[in-house]
Protein backbone atom coordinates (compact mmCIF):
# COMPACT_ATOMS: atom_id res chain seq x y z
CA UNK A 1 0.00 0.00 0.00
CA UNK A 2 1.23 3.84 -0.82
CA UNK A 3 2.09 5.60 2.19
CA UNK A 4 -0.51 8.19 2.67
CA UNK A 5 1.96 10.97 4.31
CA UNK A 6 3.89 10.61 1.62
CA UNK A 7 1.31 11.50 -0.87
CA UNK A 8 0.27 14.16 1.07
CA UNK A 9 2.41 15.37 3.28
CA UNK A 10 0.31 18.48 4.81
CA UNK A 11 -2.40 16.66 4.73
CA UNK A 12 -2.85 16.24 9.06
CA UNK A 13 -6.11 14.32 10.12
CA UNK A 14 -8.71 17.06 10.75
CA UNK A 15 -9.82 15.06 13.99
CA UNK A 16 -6.39 15.47 15.78
CA UNK A 17 -6.79 18.01 18.55
CA UNK A 18 -10.28 18.35 21.29
CA UNK A 19 -13.38 18.80 19.05
CA UNK A 20 -14.46 23.03 18.90
CA UNK A 21 -17.39 24.16 20.67
CA UNK A 22 -19.55 23.91 17.20
CA UNK A 23 -18.44 20.29 16.65
CA UNK A 24 -19.31 19.23 20.39
CA UNK A 25 -22.52 20.82 19.93
CA UNK A 26 -23.41 19.00 16.82
CA UNK A 27 -22.43 15.98 17.97
CA UNK A 28 -24.58 16.76 21.61
CA UNK A 29 -27.31 17.88 19.42
CA UNK A 30 -27.60 15.25 16.56
CA UNK A 31 -27.38 12.21 19.50
CA UNK A 32 -30.23 14.06 21.63
CA UNK A 33 -32.13 13.55 18.53
CA UNK A 34 -31.35 10.71 17.86
CA UNK A 35 -32.23 9.39 21.18
CA UNK A 36 -35.17 11.24 21.25
CA UNK A 37 -36.35 9.23 18.21
CA UNK A 38 -36.82 12.58 16.49
CA UNK A 39 -34.80 11.56 13.34
CA UNK A 40 -32.44 8.88 12.79
CA UNK A 41 -28.75 7.92 12.44
CA UNK A 42 -29.60 7.21 8.46
CA UNK A 43 -31.75 10.60 7.99
CA UNK A 44 -28.42 12.37 9.02
CA UNK A 45 -26.89 10.05 6.96
CA UNK A 46 -29.06 10.94 4.11
CA UNK A 47 -29.42 14.47 4.67
CA UNK A 48 -25.56 15.14 4.06
CA UNK A 49 -24.92 12.56 1.09
CA UNK A 50 -28.10 14.96 -0.47
CA UNK A 51 -25.91 18.13 0.19
CA UNK A 52 -22.71 16.23 -1.06
CA UNK A 53 -24.53 15.28 -4.19
CA UNK A 54 -25.65 19.16 -5.48
CA UNK A 55 -22.64 20.76 -7.48
CA UNK A 56 -21.43 23.43 -9.90
CA UNK A 57 -23.14 21.36 -12.51
CA UNK A 58 -26.09 22.20 -11.78
CA UNK A 59 -25.60 25.60 -11.86
CA UNK A 60 -23.97 25.39 -15.24
CA UNK A 61 -26.68 23.61 -16.76
CA UNK A 62 -28.97 26.59 -15.93
CA UNK A 63 -26.49 28.77 -17.67
CA UNK A 64 -26.32 27.15 -20.34
CA UNK A 65 -29.91 26.83 -20.88
CA UNK A 66 -30.50 30.37 -20.45
CA UNK A 67 -27.67 30.59 -23.21
CA UNK A 68 -29.66 28.86 -25.53
CA UNK A 69 -33.07 29.31 -25.24
CA UNK A 70 -34.40 32.97 -24.87
CA UNK A 71 -37.80 32.17 -23.24
CA UNK A 72 -36.34 29.67 -20.79
CA UNK A 73 -34.13 32.85 -19.71
CA UNK A 74 -36.90 35.50 -19.22
CA UNK A 75 -38.63 32.68 -16.88
CA UNK A 76 -35.09 32.07 -14.78
CA UNK A 77 -34.88 36.38 -14.68
CA UNK A 78 -38.26 36.73 -13.63
CA UNK A 79 -38.49 33.80 -11.37
CA UNK A 80 -35.28 32.26 -10.37
CA UNK A 81 -36.57 28.85 -8.44
CA UNK A 82 -39.49 28.44 -10.43
CA UNK A 83 -36.85 28.25 -14.00
CA UNK A 84 -34.44 25.54 -12.02
CA UNK A 85 -37.60 23.78 -10.88
CA UNK A 86 -37.87 22.88 -14.43
CA UNK A 87 -34.63 21.26 -14.57
CA UNK A 88 -35.74 18.99 -11.59
CA UNK A 89 -33.53 20.66 -9.34
CA UNK A 90 -34.93 20.81 -5.83
CA UNK A 91 -35.10 24.45 -4.34
CA UNK A 92 -35.69 24.61 -0.94
CA UNK A 93 -36.88 27.14 1.83
CA UNK A 94 -34.81 29.95 0.09
CA UNK A 95 -35.89 31.98 -3.18
CA UNK A 96 -33.39 32.14 -6.13
CA UNK A 97 -32.84 35.71 -7.78
CA UNK A 98 -30.36 35.10 -11.21
CA UNK A 99 -28.64 38.47 -11.82
CA UNK A 100 -27.46 38.80 -14.85
CA UNK A 101 -23.90 40.03 -16.24
CA UNK A 102 -23.91 42.28 -19.50
CA UNK A 103 -21.65 44.71 -21.52
CA UNK A 104 -21.95 47.52 -18.89
CA UNK A 105 -22.99 45.44 -15.48
CA UNK A 106 -20.86 42.53 -13.46
CA UNK A 107 -22.24 41.05 -10.49
CA UNK A 108 -20.33 39.64 -7.29
CA UNK A 109 -22.45 37.69 -4.49
CA UNK A 110 -21.14 37.55 -1.14
CA UNK A 111 -22.89 36.96 2.45
CA UNK A 112 -21.16 39.45 4.75
CA UNK A 113 -23.15 38.60 7.91
CA UNK A 114 -22.47 33.98 7.47
CA UNK A 115 -22.02 31.86 4.09
CA UNK A 116 -25.29 32.34 2.61
CA UNK A 117 -24.81 30.27 -1.17
CA UNK A 118 -26.79 29.55 -3.60
CA UNK A 119 -26.15 25.86 -2.64
CA UNK A 120 -29.55 24.31 -4.93
CA UNK A 121 -27.37 25.51 -8.09
CA UNK A 122 -23.79 25.25 -6.94
CA UNK A 123 -23.54 22.95 -4.03
CA UNK A 124 -21.42 24.37 -1.30
CA UNK A 125 -19.35 27.02 -0.63
CA UNK A 126 -15.52 26.77 -1.14
CA UNK A 127 -13.84 28.05 1.90
CA UNK A 128 -12.60 31.44 0.42
CA UNK A 129 -16.63 32.49 0.34
CA UNK A 130 -16.53 32.13 3.77
CA UNK A 131 -13.91 33.57 5.23
CA UNK A 132 -13.35 37.00 7.17
CA UNK A 133 -11.39 38.41 4.42
CA UNK A 134 -13.78 37.63 1.29
CA UNK A 135 -16.63 39.01 3.34
CA UNK A 136 -15.69 41.76 4.67
CA UNK A 137 -13.36 43.10 1.63
CA UNK A 138 -15.99 42.42 -1.68
CA UNK A 139 -18.26 45.16 -0.25
CA UNK A 140 -15.57 47.48 0.47
CA UNK A 141 -13.26 46.96 -2.31
CA UNK A 142 -14.81 44.70 -4.73
CA UNK A 143 -12.80 45.79 -7.85
CA UNK A 144 -9.48 45.10 -6.48
CA UNK A 145 -10.51 41.43 -4.58
CA UNK A 146 -11.88 40.61 -8.29
CA UNK A 147 -8.24 41.69 -9.41
CA UNK A 148 -6.63 39.34 -7.02
CA UNK A 149 -9.25 36.55 -8.59
CA UNK A 150 -7.62 37.46 -11.92
CA UNK A 151 -10.78 39.42 -13.25
CA UNK A 152 -10.10 42.86 -14.45
CA UNK A 153 -13.39 44.87 -14.70
CA UNK A 154 -12.70 48.06 -16.63
CA UNK A 155 -14.15 51.40 -15.29
CA UNK A 156 -16.91 51.91 -17.76
CA UNK A 157 -18.67 48.73 -16.26
CA UNK A 158 -20.59 49.12 -13.65
CA UNK A 159 -19.50 46.74 -10.50
CA UNK A 160 -23.19 45.65 -8.53
CA UNK A 161 -22.13 43.62 -5.02
CA UNK A 162 -25.00 41.28 -3.80
CA UNK A 163 -24.89 41.07 0.10
CA UNK A 164 -27.20 37.89 0.69
CA UNK A 165 -28.31 38.65 3.71
CA UNK A 166 -31.92 37.19 4.15
CA UNK A 167 -34.37 35.25 2.22
CA UNK A 168 -32.68 35.26 -1.36
CA UNK A 169 -30.07 33.38 -2.97
CA UNK A 170 -28.03 35.08 -5.79
CA UNK A 171 -26.71 33.09 -8.88
CA UNK A 172 -24.66 35.31 -11.63
CA UNK A 173 -25.72 34.62 -14.98
CA UNK A 174 -22.20 35.42 -16.44
CA UNK A 175 -22.00 36.56 -20.00
CA UNK A 176 -21.55 34.15 -22.95
CA UNK A 177 -18.08 33.90 -24.62
CA UNK A 178 -17.80 35.06 -28.27
CA UNK A 179 -17.29 32.78 -30.52
CA UNK A 180 -19.39 29.73 -29.29
CA UNK A 181 -22.38 30.10 -31.97
CA UNK A 182 -23.92 27.14 -32.16
CA UNK A 183 -22.55 25.23 -29.43
CA UNK A 184 -24.80 22.83 -28.00
CA UNK A 185 -25.82 23.24 -24.22
CA UNK A 186 -23.50 20.69 -23.11
CA UNK A 187 -20.77 22.34 -24.80
CA UNK A 188 -21.58 25.50 -23.31
CA UNK A 189 -22.17 24.33 -19.80
CA UNK A 190 -18.64 22.69 -19.53
CA UNK A 191 -17.36 25.91 -19.64
CA UNK A 192 -19.37 27.76 -17.21
CA UNK A 193 -16.89 27.39 -14.10
CA UNK A 194 -18.34 28.02 -10.08
CA UNK A 195 -16.47 31.06 -9.95
CA UNK A 196 -18.27 32.35 -12.64
CA UNK A 197 -22.03 32.03 -11.03
CA UNK A 198 -20.02 33.45 -7.89
CA UNK A 199 -18.74 36.68 -10.26
CA UNK A 200 -15.55 36.58 -9.44
CA UNK A 201 -14.55 35.19 -12.80
CA UNK A 202 -15.93 35.77 -16.52
CA UNK A 203 -16.23 32.53 -18.60
CA UNK A 204 -14.27 31.80 -21.72
CA UNK A 205 -13.74 29.21 -24.09
CA UNK B 1 -48.86 37.46 0.65
CA UNK B 2 -50.93 36.04 3.96
CA UNK B 3 -53.21 38.23 5.88
CA UNK B 4 -50.72 37.72 8.57
CA UNK B 5 -47.94 40.62 6.40
CA UNK B 6 -47.67 43.98 7.28
CA UNK B 7 -48.52 46.29 4.55
CA UNK B 8 -45.86 47.45 1.80
CA UNK B 9 -44.60 50.84 2.83
CA UNK B 10 -42.49 51.59 -0.38
CA UNK B 11 -42.37 51.36 -3.67
CA UNK B 12 -39.36 50.71 -6.35
CA UNK B 13 -37.29 53.59 -6.80
CA UNK B 14 -38.46 55.13 -2.98
CA UNK B 15 -35.39 56.29 -1.26
CA UNK B 16 -35.32 54.71 2.27
CA UNK B 17 -33.13 55.37 5.11
CA UNK B 18 -32.24 52.03 7.14
CA UNK B 19 -32.29 52.94 10.83
CA UNK B 20 -28.90 52.99 12.88
CA UNK B 21 -29.88 51.31 15.73
CA UNK B 22 -27.91 48.35 17.64
CA UNK B 23 -30.77 45.83 19.24
CA UNK B 24 -29.57 42.68 20.91
CA UNK B 25 -30.34 39.11 18.87
CA UNK B 26 -30.16 38.00 15.37
CA UNK B 27 -29.90 40.69 13.25
CA UNK B 28 -30.25 40.39 9.48
CA UNK B 29 -29.37 44.21 8.94
CA UNK B 30 -25.42 44.30 8.42
CA UNK B 31 -23.81 46.49 10.48
CA UNK B 32 -22.03 48.54 7.77
CA UNK B 33 -25.26 49.40 6.23
CA UNK B 34 -26.92 51.34 9.14
CA UNK B 35 -27.67 54.66 9.40
CA UNK B 36 -27.10 54.62 5.22
CA UNK B 37 -29.41 55.98 2.83
CA UNK B 38 -30.30 53.86 -0.88
CA UNK B 39 -32.93 53.27 -3.15
CA UNK B 40 -35.65 50.39 -3.22
CA UNK B 41 -34.99 47.84 -5.99
CA UNK B 42 -37.82 46.06 -5.65
CA UNK B 43 -40.05 44.64 -3.11
CA UNK B 44 -39.28 40.42 -2.55
CA UNK B 45 -42.42 39.84 -0.50
CA UNK B 46 -43.00 39.13 3.20
CA UNK B 47 -41.08 36.92 5.13
CA UNK B 48 -41.57 35.65 8.47
CA UNK B 49 -38.96 38.21 11.03
CA UNK B 50 -35.85 36.35 11.03
CA UNK B 51 -35.02 38.25 14.55
CA UNK B 52 -38.23 36.22 16.02
CA UNK B 53 -37.74 32.81 14.24
CA UNK B 54 -34.06 32.81 15.98
CA UNK B 55 -36.08 32.79 19.22
CA UNK B 56 -38.40 30.26 18.21
CA UNK B 57 -41.14 32.60 17.67
CA UNK B 58 -43.42 32.54 14.58
CA UNK B 59 -42.39 35.81 13.48
CA UNK B 60 -45.81 37.15 12.01
CA UNK B 61 -47.17 39.64 11.20
CA UNK B 62 -44.23 38.59 7.82
CA UNK B 63 -42.23 41.89 7.44
CA UNK B 64 -41.49 42.88 3.70
CA UNK B 65 -38.65 42.32 2.39
CA UNK B 66 -36.59 45.08 -0.13
CA UNK B 67 -33.95 45.13 -2.00
CA UNK B 68 -31.99 48.43 -1.21
CA UNK B 69 -29.40 49.49 -3.74
CA UNK B 70 -26.74 51.65 -2.38
CA UNK B 71 -24.19 54.13 -4.15
CA UNK B 72 -20.44 52.57 -3.38
CA UNK B 73 -19.13 55.85 -2.94
CA UNK B 74 -21.60 57.20 -0.34
CA UNK B 75 -21.14 54.20 1.70
CA UNK B 76 -16.98 54.28 1.75
CA UNK B 77 -15.76 57.88 1.57
CA UNK B 78 -12.60 56.39 0.46
CA UNK B 79 -14.09 54.22 -2.34
CA UNK B 80 -11.74 53.32 -4.44
CA UNK B 81 -13.81 51.98 -7.29
CA UNK B 82 -15.91 53.39 -10.43
CA UNK B 83 -18.54 55.97 -9.27
CA UNK B 84 -21.12 53.98 -11.10
CA UNK B 85 -20.59 51.04 -8.98
CA UNK B 86 -23.19 50.04 -6.22
CA UNK B 87 -24.46 47.15 -3.86
CA UNK B 88 -27.63 45.73 -2.73
CA UNK B 89 -28.56 44.47 0.21
CA UNK B 90 -32.07 42.89 1.30
CA UNK B 91 -33.26 44.36 4.36
CA UNK B 92 -36.97 43.64 5.76
CA UNK B 93 -39.45 47.24 6.78
CA UNK B 94 -39.15 47.58 9.71
CA UNK B 95 -35.27 48.42 9.46
CA UNK B 96 -36.53 51.22 6.81
CA UNK B 97 -37.63 54.69 7.15
CA UNK B 98 -38.08 57.38 4.54
CA UNK B 99 -35.06 58.71 3.37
Amino acid sequence: MADIHHLHPHDHDHEDGPPTYYQAMEIAVRELLIEKGIVTAADVRRAVEAMDARTPAQGARVVARAWTNPAFKARLMADGSAAVRELGIEVGPTRLVVLENTASLHNLVVCTLCSCYPRMVLGRPPDWYKSRAYRSRAVREPREVLREFGTIVEDRVEVRVHDSTADMRYLVLPERPAGTEGWSEEQLAALVTRDSMIGVALCHT
Amino acid sequence: MSAAALPVRFKPGARVRVRRADPPGHIRTPWYIRGQTGEIERVLGAFANPEELAYNRPGLPAQPLYRVRFRQQELWPDYAGASRDTLEVEIYQHWLEAG
